[in-house]
């Protein structure tokens, strides 16, 4: 299957995150559609529901069926906030669409606000994006300019305020309540559920949060209908999504394929194959925390959320990380475990401890002083963290760690044996990654 | 009562059908059946954090444990809350709070009442297999407010203390910093730990982080015994347990009482108690008590029996009241229990009818006060007093300034005075006092320490303290608590209710009253206000007097 070009267009026209030439390019028509013709939010709802529309930063949740669960004889403020905080390692999809499309953000989050009657937005972004925040300021300032924003957008008499908010580094701020307590100026700590954000969420109000890429393909389901978008996919994965490639593939990227591809089509086709005619090892399918997959089944698996579930991992966010032969699988699991431990909130006991506790193992093993029992240990230690955890980080942690040792189980055997004299051979420093 | 109804769910915990009321948590639920469920971050007086994850709980139907500390009681469902399954994560979770503790229980205060200790002998019993070095963490052993030491590496980040100092004394010094596993428990930047209620967060530490600075190195928690009490410093009367050690009398100097910790009590303090209350007790094993009897003549003081010495008082006080131009007044303090206060009443108007009754509730105490706890009234017994009839309110009892007006006049020919030091208090109130006390021919001092008054006292009657000795204090909502007897009176020291039984026989009575509990079976019968009351009414959590009811 080819690429699509829905969002991705957007990445091959010149200054396409100036409002001029977004509008020259069909921009903002959904979103004036939606608001001056006053849909209903239920309207707006069941035609995003009809899309099949995923929530495309991880969880894969249905964003129709999300909005609709704002209650409607709410009194007071309700938020859309817009997770931009994308830090997954392996995933920069969102990265893109903000630096190249900053307007189709903005115009689906008008469309979601409209849906939920949410008259300020909050984009969360990660602090380290800077350059994407600065495009996204401008951007705020030009639609504001156009009337496109703020209190009568499109001279529809609705109020959208887009308020733009840089976090400050922390990993855990990605997770959706903790982003919310981030924003309200709380130490970035994820809280507990129920209630979830939809219903008591940013400063106790009912609160939809949403991915970047989500958001923006919003205006497209409206331009296009729901049936088309639908229709690119397959059953119950409908729609196109962004694939961010990185590691060792020969033109490492973002592409835009409809769900349902084959993850070889992806690595071998658009990413250019493996580089220097190497074998694939492994790809972790959709950013650090999806369990890994071994070039085997890599090389059967479509890339859509239910195919990769059926084998035991994950969609995420869509970002691959491609390994080939050379790689050592101890040296990578390291650094994933290293990554985890540093970014752990360190709210619950067995993510704050679990998490370094691995990673120090590893560290161990990595050193070449690994024991025989290590191995166990860590998938023990990872089963004990696994679930028990007030937020999904302690399961990113967790699934890394019991995916990369039961799949890779002889080469830690190895290590764990034979000491340090595979760590010298490493061809792939585990801090490239 | 209509209207509201009582929603309750049924559920089964543990294989036995219960029902329990709407909106309960699993934990508490459990708890109200005798199943106790381990924790550490849940306290009921705070705030869910969820944290700890030992409160892990299996619910049928649902996958994943479920925190039962947060997650509430739902009809129809059926709990494990000791499974294989859950063991097993309690144990996970245990193993977890351990992987960075320093096990330097051996030097740690906590040692015997620390949560890692008791979980780990019901929870946990592993071999460890930890080879990994521990976290480094910054303070170790350091002051971070009058009152409590910061140990950062025994912190298991329960955040109890931090959600204390926001949503109880509501004064913010504590937070978390860092993250993951190099999280720190501190103050934050430029502040201490100074609030008025800031010891309360050793109490809720589940671990040896933050220690009593007071308590610390003075005995091991094992040796201690416990007495129900009412804390003394105010007039709110928290719950408190008196911890004391007899065990091992070397230790702390040699003093007895080792502690006061708070005890929880809905009506009263919650599970809360101040500092000013919290270190109050240091009075009772100082060396300025007063162990014997005491008779001063202008040149020398010597040590007598109480027979003597009350035998000396009556005789003096009958020449007074025999006297025409002198009266006799009584200096009352709402710091004696009940039962004193109603002896002190009868006897004296049983022998000595027409003596001056005079009421100060001033204490050299700064009358602080506050929403949380703390009173002005800086007595237990003030209400108790007024109950009784003893308190200004009661048209023949004098205020202070009265009894100082007719002392000036020359009135005055004896006075006893109950534990009151008014010429030690400060300037304003105390101004005049000393002079005025010379002035009068027999100065009679009942109390627990020496002070500015018994020092000019020419008879001085020891007095046994509060932990001394059993008694009732009624506090400022008219509630009655017993003071319950932790450990005898230094040397022969008497209870204040015996004093007066004993005055009352010098003077000529007869009293048989052979316990507290006696006089207050008496004063129930005789004082309207406690009509209805006796000790076993009473009980741990205190009975609101009839008489205070409004």
């Amino acid at each position: 299957m080819p690429q699509v070009k829905l969002i991705s267009r957007f990445f091959e026209i010149e200054n396409s995150h100036q409002l001029s030439v977004y509008e020259q390019n069909g921009g903002y028509s959904a979103a004036r559609r939606v608001a001056t013709e006053h849909w209903a939010p239920e309207k707006i709802i069941d035609t995003v529901k009809a899309s099949s529309l995923r929530g495309l930063g991880g969880a894969g949740f249905p964003t129709g069926v999300k909005w609709g669960f704002v209650p409607r004889d709410h009194e007071g403020p309700r938020y859309l906030v817009v997770n931009a905080d994308e830090s997954e390692p392996g995933t920069f999809k969102d990265r893109h669409v903000m630096l190249n499309a900053p307007h189709l953000l903005l115009e689906g989050a008008i469309i979601a606000a409209l849906s939920i009657d949410a008259k300020d937005v909050y984009i969360y972004i990660r602090g380290e994006y800077w350059e994407a925040f600065r495009v996204l300021e401008r951007a705020i300032e030009e639609a504001g300019q156009a009337g496109y924003l703020g209190q009568n957008v499109f001279g529809s008499g609705h109020t959208v305020k887009v308020h733009l908010h840089r976090g400050a580094g922390a990993y855990i701020c990605g997770e959706e309540t903790a982003l919310l307590s981030s924003l309200e100026g709380f130490k970035g700590w994820p809280k507990l559920k129920p209630p979830f954000p939809a219903l008591k969420g940013l400063f106790s109000m009912p609160t939809i949060i949403n991915n970047v890429e989500t958001l923006s393909y919003v205006p497209i389901v409206i331009e296009k209908g729901p049936e088309y978008f639908a229709s690119l996919g397959i059953e119950r994965n409908g729609g196109a999504r962004l694939f961010g490639v990185s590691g060792h593939v020969n033109r490492p990227g973002v592409y835009e394929l409809t769900l349902g591809s084959p993850m070889r089509e992806l690595i071998y086709e658009h990413a250019g194959g493996i580089r220097q005619g190497r074998q694939l090892k492994a790809v972790i399918p959709g950013g650090s925390s999806c369990p890994v997959l071994t070039a085997g089944e890599a090389d059967k698996v479509n890339l859509d959320f239910d195919s990769l579930a059926g084998i035991g991992s994950m969609l995420g966010s869509g970002g691959l990380i491609v390994m080939d032969e050379t790689t050592d699988m101890v040296n990578v699991l390291c650094r994933i475990c290293k990554f985890y431990s540093f970014e752990s909130c360190g709210q619950c006991t067995p993510c704050r401890e679990g998490t370094g506790w691995m990673t120090r193992i590893m560290e161990r093993i990595v050193s070449g002083r690994g024991r025989s029992r290590d191995l166990d240990d860590l998938l023990e230690i990872a089963g004990m963290i696994f679930g028990n955890t007030i937020c999904p980080l302690g399961d990113a942690a967790a699934l890394p760690v019991t995916s990369f040792i039961n799949k890779f189980r002889d080469e830690f055997e190895a290590r764990v044996s034979n000491g340090s004299v595979a760590a010298a051979s490493s061809p792939l420093n585990a801090e490239e990654l | 009562m209509s209207g509201k109804e009582k929603t309750t769910v049924k559920a089964v915990i543990d294989g036995r059908q219960c029902e329990f009321p709407q909106g309960i948590t699993i934990l508490e639920a459990a708890k109200s059946v005798g199943i106790e469920i381990p924790h550490y971050c849940y306290h009921p007086g705070l705030s869910i954090a969820g944290a700890c994850r030992m409160c892990l709980v299996e619910i049928e139907k649902i996958p994943k444990l479920q925190i039962s500390c947060y997650m509430t009681v739902g009809d129809g469902m059926v709990i494990h809350t000791d499974n294989e399954r859950v063991r097993r994560a309690r144990k996970a979770m245990l193993e977890f709070h351990l992987v960075n503790h320093p096990l330097d229980c051996p030097v740690c205060d906590q040692a015997g009442e620390c949560g890692l200790q008791i979980y780990y002998m019901t929870h946990g019993n592993y071999l460890s297999r930890l080879k990994e070095n521990k976290v480094k963490k910054t303070k170790k052993a350091v002051q971070i407010g009058q009152h409590v030491m910061l140990d950062q590496e025994r912190c298991i980040l329960c955040s109890r203390c931090v959600r204390f100092c926001q949503e109880i004394s509501k004064s913010n010094e504590l937070g978390i910093f860092q993250r993951g596993d190099r999280e720190e428990i501190d103050v934050f930047p430029g502040t201490q730990l100074n609030n008025p209620y800031s010891a309360n967060v050793v109490d809720i530490c589940p671990v040896g982080a933050l220690l009593d600075k007071d308590f610390r190195f003075k005995t091991r928690v094992w040796y201690l015994e416990s007495a129900e009490s009412i804390c003394p410093r105010c007039s709110r009367g928290c719950n408190i347990e008196v911890h004391y050690n007899l065990a091992k009398p070397w230790k702390n100097e040699g003093r007895r009482l080792a502690r006061l910790k708070p005890r929880y009590n809905s009506e009263v303090n919650d599970w809360w108690m101040c500092d000013e209350g919290r270190y109050c007790f240091k009075f009772v094993d100082e060396e300025d008590r007063i162990e014997e009897p005491l008779i001063r003549t202008e040149s020398t003081v010597r040590k007598t029996s109480y027979k003597e010495a009350l035998e000396l008082a009556a005789e003096g006080l009958r020449s007074i009241a025999a006297a025409t131009d002198k009266e006799i007044a009584v200096l009352i303090s709402p710091r004696a229990a009940n039962e004193e206060l109603y002896l002190l009443k009868r006897v004296f108007s049983d022998q000595l009818p027409g003596t001056r009754l005079v009421f100060s509730s001033a204490t050299p105490f700064e009358p602080t006060e506050d929403e949380i706890l703390r009173k002005k009234d800086k007595n237990p017994n003030t209400k108790g007093a007024g109950l009784i009839g003893l308190s200004p309110d009661s048209a023949d009892v004098w205020q202070l300034s009265d009894l100082k007006d007719a002392i000036l006049a020359g009135e005055i020919g004896a006075l006893y005075v109950c534990y009151h030091d008014i010429p030690g208090l400060p300037e304003e109130l105390s101004a005049g006092w000393a002079g005025a006390v010379e002035r009068i021919g027999l100065v009679i001092y009942q109390g627990t320490n020496h002070c500015a008054t018994s020092e000019k006292a020419q008879i001085v009657l020891p007095a046994a303290a509060f932990a001394e000795r059993e008694g009732t204090v009624t506090n400022f909502q008219g509630r009655v608590q017993i003071q319950r007897r932790a450990f005898a009176p230094l040397c022969e020291v008497l209870p204040g209710w015996e004093i007066m039984q004993s005055l009352g026989a010098a003077l000529g009575g007869s009293y048989a009253f052979g316990s507290a509990e006696e006089v207050f079976a008496e004063l129930a019968e005789n004082e309207l206000a406690f009509a209805g009351l006796s000790y076993e009414i009473i009980g741990s959590s205190g009975c609101v007097a009839n008489g205070a009811k409004v």
